[in-house]
């Protein structure tokens, strides 16, 4: 596969918190809102992509046996920076994010790619699977995040006070609560899933 | 007393660490289609979970803290949890070989479970001490259990009933899943 089918790949045929089902806490949790989500699939995207480089670099150097102890602390390391970086200079957003920011370390994405892919891939595939998996990551959560915010409290890329983002819905819309809750995160996730089968079966039939 | 089983309860049917906090939803939706892998994974969560909790609360406390080394809390801690799930799974494969069979690949799969490293991040972040730590970490296991073993139940059912095509497998499964949160969420105000 070429270089841009590596990174085309993931962000519709094996996006991953639809298709992998993985990284499925994250997806739940932080999606309130459009901008969180946004927030929390960039910061995966960071530490995919610089883990993805380095686990690549150094996959002659890593002994096998050790291998998955190594990706571990290679991805810890990045994660950590993320986590200082946020706290320094977004710090309303990783309020927000909290606990999940280092709970990017145990995404499962980020060591499937590491141990499924750049272990055994070149620097430059390597590096566009981590860029195509990131992005198609962050917009999964941008679009599960807006769903949810939309119907939950009728706006849309609400970030603070201060940057309201946008009124959509009209005047005497009564805010579909559920939609921010637990159980709504379960739900909307479940019917977008549901939704994308639809499409991927309308696909195939084309096709085929 | 008082304070520990309203703690339990806290954690176990408020606050459930799957359906609440949204804490290890991968083996959650990944392990839940039959009930004996549902069993296992549950048991193994319990054993390695409440040892994670103790030992990254004693790490944090008496090397991380002393030595003003806070902000390498998410190496030290995957590490730990990496290390003691290795060990364990050599200790019980020495001593109970039968319980070995039982969790399986279980055991490893823990490591990259995100309600231990959660939990472990929890109990430093809410300043409990090593006591309240246990059993905080007890008993979100318990309530991890808890929501595999009922999800397992229903998605058993499954095999006979019809399902729309398109929401074949994750996607009712996860939608199963809100509506067990839904239930769950009808606790709270237990505490």
């Amino acid at each position: 596969m070429s270089i841009t089918d590596e990174f085309t790949k993931g962000l519709w045929k094996t996006v991953a918190p639809f298709r992998l089902v993985l990284g499925l806490c994250p997806t739940l949790a932080v999606t309130t809102s459009g901008i969180n989500g946004i927030g929390m699939g960039l910061a995966t995207t960071f530490v995919l992509v610089f883990s993805n480089l380095f686990v690549s670099l150094l996959r002659r150097f890593i002994p096998t046996q050790v291998r998955i102890a190594s990706f571990i602390v290679i991805i810890a390391s990045f994660v950590v920076i993320v986590e200082l970086v946020m706290q320094a200079y977004f710090y309303p957003l990783f309020k927000i994010l909290g606990i999940f920011i280092p709970l990017i370390v145990v995404n499962c994405i980020i060591l499937g790619r590491a141990e499924a892919f750049a272990s055994k891939n070149g620097l430059l595939v390597s590096l566009a699977d981590g860029l195509g998996i990131g992005i198609g990551f962050t917009l999964s959560l941008f679009v599960l995040g807006s769903l949810r915010e939309l119907l939950g409290s009728g706006t849309l890329l609400f970030y603070d006070s201060s940057h309201p983002g946008f009124h959509v819905m009209w005047e005497s819309f009564e805010p579909f609560t559920f939609m921010l809750k637990p159980p709504g995160a379960f739900v909307a996730l479940g019917l977008l899933l549901g939704a994308m089968n639809l499409i991927s079966r309308h696909q195939a039939r084309k096709g085929g | 007393m008082a304070d520990f089983i309203l703690l339990m309860i806290s954690a176990i049917l408020v606050n459930n660490i799957l359906l609440i906090r949204f804490l290890g939803n991968c083996p959650f939706l990944g392990v839940s289609r039959s009930m004996d892998t549902a069993t296992g994974m549950g048991l193994a969560v319990i054993f390695v979970l409440t040892l994670a909790g103790m030992i990254t609360w004693l790490v944090h406390t008496y090397i991380l803290v002393p030595l003003a080394l806070e902000y390498l809390r998410t190496i030290a801690f995957i590490l730990v949890i990496a290390t003691l799930v290795q060990f364990v799974e050599m200790v019980i494969q020495k001593t109970a070989p039968p319980l070995y069979e039982a969790l399986g690949i279980y055991l490893p799969l823990i490591t990259t479970n995100c309600a231990v490293f959660g939990v472990a991040i929890i109990n430093i972040n809410e300043g409990y001490d090593l006591i309240t730590a246990i059993f905080f970490s007890f008993a979100s296991a318990c309530g991890f259990a808890l929501a595999l073993v009922l999800m397992a139940g229903m998605r058993e059912r499954f095999a006979l009933v019809d399902i729309p095509k398109p929401l074949e497998g994750t996607a009712i499964g996860l939608i199963t899943a809100g509506l067990i949160a839904l239930a769950f969420s009808g606790f709270l105000g237990l505490v």
